[in-house]
């Protein structure tokens, strides 16, 4: 139980990281494309800018831990 | 080759030099003062597992229908992107230590010392088991790389040959230095990989969710510089910000 524990918790690290925000954002941007594609509108802008914004909280969350 | 299987051939080039220095300084700091049969032997083993690794997942994931694929890798990419590419920025920005080689060639060599003794003629537990460790964690981000790079080109070959030159240049670099590789610039080349994978990512992860580019594969000529201006750039804004918040302290000190 305890393998599995550890196994998962690396997993989790490994692909998730420091800061979940970003894959939780990173998942919703996907999905928020995959349904703009689908009507009529251009979606191809909506990725760059939700990557954009994600990486700038994400330092920006730390930087203010410094200041 | 395209360009994109340039790009690919690049991004795994560096990923993969990045994560071999650093499994170089481990492997050298326990060869060194312990065994070095066991920590060749710890290496070995961990290729064998690494590769075992990518021919296993490699043709599972090239079977994926190329939309289901590219959200996959797309979403992947861009998670293990902006990883790199967050921790690459706040080290530019001074707001996290830079990763020193020699310092952690130092703290290795220290553990290895205080290890117990080494008995000869036979496979020393703790060299094998760090130097296996080490190389199978730092190559398993490679990997993941190689698999999501090759998979979605239908070039897992050329990411892996990629690969293999990388790790070829670490240890010819490191048998000709016999030391960590301290001058390499990790953190520059962890920030080329970061905007490499992310910039990727961005790419195949729209177009997997059904949106189109502008330009077809043109727009990557566009994505990457920009998110290597966006990266430089919210970087040199945090670098200021620190600066300024750093002075201000410094006065409230004085006053005080």
């Amino acid at each position: 139980m305890r393998r599995i524990e550890s196994f998962l918790r690396f997993l989790w690290e490994f692909v998730v990281g420091d800061d979940w925000r970003i894959a939780a954002g990173v998942v919703v941007a996907l999905a928020v494309t995959a349904l703009v594609a689908g009507t009529s509108v251009s979606a191809w802008w909506i990725l760059p800018v939700a990557v954009g914004l994600l990486l700038a909280v994400s330092v920006w969350r730390v930087a203010r831990t410094h200041w | 080759m395209t360009g994109t299987e340039w790009g690919l051939a690049l991004s795994v080039f560096l990923a993969c030099a990045v994560e071999a220095v650093e499994a170089l300084t481990i492997v050298l700091a326990v060869g060194t003062t312990r065994s070095w049969r066991s920590s060749l032997t710890g290496v070995g083993a961990a290729l064998l597992a690494l590769a075992a690794l990518t021919a296993a997942l490699g043709p599972a994931l090239t079977a994926l229908p190329i939309n289901v694929l590219r959200v996959v890798v797309g979403a992947l990419l861009l998670i293990f992107g902006l990883q790199w590419l967050r921790k690459a920025i706040l080290r530019a920005s001074g707001l996290k230590a830079l990763h020193d080689e020699n310092e952690a060639y130092e703290h290795e060599l220290a553990a290895a010392r205080g290890a117990g003794t080494v008995e000869r003629d036979r496979l020393d537990p703790y060299s094998f088991t760090i130097a296996f460790k080490g190389v199978l964690l730092e190559g398993l981000e490679v990997v993941f790389i190689v698999l999501t790079f090759g998979a979605n080109q239908h070039n897992v070959g050329l990411a892996a040959a990629a690969a293999g030159v990388a790790v070829l240049a670490v240890v010819l670099a490191g048998l000709a230095v016999h030391a960590p590789l301290a001058r390499v610039p990790e953190n520059t080349l962890k920030f080329a990989v970061g905007v490499m994978l992310t910039s990727f990512g961005i790419f195949w992860g729209a177009e997997g969710a059904g949106a189109h580019w502008p330009g077809d594969d043109a727009a990557l000529l566009v994505i990457i510089p920009a998110v290597l201006l966006f990266s430089i750039g919210l970087a040199a804004t945090l670098r200021r910000r620190s600066a300024v918040a750093s002075r201000a302290a410094a006065g409230q000190a004085v006053r005080v």
